[in-house]
């Protein structure tokens, strides 16, 4: 009896909503949409951060502490490139993709597939291969977004960057652009670089 | 016990030695210093001298000179896993960049034997070939190249 008039009430609440409640399904959506879409995006910030990157020591112990003697960590002017502004793409539907990869690597830190510096050097390669590649794929996008080759003042170049840069990018004596991309030439601009045997240009 | 007295003795005599050789450090007959403008303190610290980063090569001044590197190195490595020389120096890549090729006396071990890569003994570029900062040497040198190299 009180059953069917609970049902009753409910279904005559759903079919004919005042006007108030409407507004206030309307108002939680809208606040629990925020919410989410916050705390996601937060998330997703969050685990760019460099104290994130480096949380583990598989991190931390091998390609941080190769990284801290490179010029993306230390230069003159003092503009650093932390390890998401060339390992995560800045677009929305490209980052949440590699994000997803990224629960890969969770999984290999929970069962330690890297945990010690000769596993990691073992696995350096492969793992390399797969930076390089992602790069090629998206013409080193992440690079771009702090280097602009536009923007690049060649005669403030060394000789050897500014040669080899014009050819690459305008092709020189009658012969059209390599077309080639950052890491082509850049290989190991953050880290030491795993046995090179094989690799094109090496 | 006989033991325990040559050991006391031994000990007074490097003490002995110790200290006439921290007089003869502060009076140091006059010795002058490249550096700095006592020997007794030490000097400050310099700036850190800039690398050349050269156009085009540098002379050589005298033959069998392993050539200076005539740009910078910053970042790149020599290990058993790569060499960044050879990928701008090797035969197979030099024109590609520009650079010189090695020459072909890299490519025969110590015992004049030619070997079809980079010689082991050689694999080390740096062992040899340095690259050159913007500083003024402490002391002039007045070594002349022979005219032939001129
Ligand atoms: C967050 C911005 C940022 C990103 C992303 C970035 N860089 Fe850089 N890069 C810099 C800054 C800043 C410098 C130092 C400029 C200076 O002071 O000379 C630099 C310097 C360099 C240099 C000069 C090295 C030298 O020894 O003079 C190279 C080469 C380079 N970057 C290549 C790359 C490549 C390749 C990538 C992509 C894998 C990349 N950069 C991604 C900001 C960035
Ligand atoms: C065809 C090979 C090639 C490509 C492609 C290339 N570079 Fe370079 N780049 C070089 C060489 C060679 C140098 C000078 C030697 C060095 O720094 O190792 C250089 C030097 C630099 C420098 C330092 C400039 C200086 O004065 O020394 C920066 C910054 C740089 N590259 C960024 C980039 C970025 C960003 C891209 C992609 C948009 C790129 N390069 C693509 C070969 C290349
Ligand atoms: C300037 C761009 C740049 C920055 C900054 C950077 N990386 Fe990398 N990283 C690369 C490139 C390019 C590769 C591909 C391999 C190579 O060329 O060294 C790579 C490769 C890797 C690899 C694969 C293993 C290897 O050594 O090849 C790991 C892991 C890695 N990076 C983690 C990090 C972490 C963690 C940070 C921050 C501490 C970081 N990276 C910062 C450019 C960067
Ligand atoms: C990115 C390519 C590149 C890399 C990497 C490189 N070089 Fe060079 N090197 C050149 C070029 C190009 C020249 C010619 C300079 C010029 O003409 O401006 C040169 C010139 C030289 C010369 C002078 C040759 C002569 O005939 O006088 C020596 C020596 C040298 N490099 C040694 C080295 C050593 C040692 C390393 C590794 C630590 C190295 N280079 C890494 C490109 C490179
Ligand atoms: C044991 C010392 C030694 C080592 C190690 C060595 N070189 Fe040399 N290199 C020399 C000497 C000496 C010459 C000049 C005489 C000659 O041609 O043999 C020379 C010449 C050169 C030249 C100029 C060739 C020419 O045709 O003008 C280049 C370029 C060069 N070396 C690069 C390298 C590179 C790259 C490496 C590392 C793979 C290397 N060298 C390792 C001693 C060395």
């Amino acid at each position: 009896m009180s059953r069917e008039f609970f049902l009753k009430r409910y279904w005559k609440l759903l079919t004919t909503p005042a006007k108030v409640s409407m507004g206030v399904i309307l108002a939680f959506g809208f606040i629990a949409g925020i919410v989410f879409w916050g705390g996601f995006n937060t998330g997703m910030q969050a685990t760019n951060q460099e104290e994130f990157c480096i949380g583990c020591h598989e991190m931390k112990d091998n390609v941080y502490e190769e990284y801290k003697s490179t010029i993306h960590y230390s230069n003159r002017s003092g503009v650093r490139a932390i390890c998401s502004d060339c390992h995560v793409p800045k677009d929305w539907t490209h980052k949440l993709i590699r994000k997803i990869q990224a629960s890969k690597e969770v999984w290999g830190k929970i069962t330690g597939k890297i945990d010690t510096r000769e596993k990691f050097l073992d696995h350096r390669r492969s793992m390399a291969e797969r930076e390089w590649a992602r790069m090629k794929a998206n013409d080193s996008q992440e690079c771009r977004n702090c280097h602009n080759f536009d923007y690049m003042d060649f005669s403030e170049q060394s000789s050897r960057a500014a040669r080899i840069h014009g050819k690459a990018l305008f092709g020189v004596d009658g012969k059209p652009a390599t077309g080639e991309t950052c890491i082509d030439c850049h290989k190991g601009i953050a880290h030491q670089l795993p046995d090179m045997t094989g690799v094109e240009g090496w | 016990m006989k033991h325990t007295t040559s050991l006391k003795s031994v000990m007074a005599f490097m003490l002995a030695i110790l200290f006439t050789g921290m007089v003869s450090a502060a009076d140091n007959g006059g010795l002058e210093s490249l550096r700095s403008d006592s020997l007794e303190l030490e000097a400050p610290a310099q700036a850190m001298k800039k690398t050349f980063e050269n156009d085009g090569v540098m002379a050589r001044d005298f033959i069998q000179q392993p050539p200076l590197i005539p740009h910078d190195i910053r970042g790149y490595d020599i290990d058993k896993d790569h060499n960044s020389c050879l990928r701008c120096h090797s035969w197979k890549n030099a024109s590609k960049w520009g650079a010189t090729r090695i020459s072909v006396t890299h490519f025969y071990d110590r015992d004049g034997k030619q070997l079809a890569d980079v010689a082991p003994g050689r694999y080390f570029c740096v062992q040899c070939h340095v690259v050159q900062a913007d500083a003024k040497p402490l002391k002039d040198n007045g070594f002349e190249p022979v005219d032939s190299l001129k």
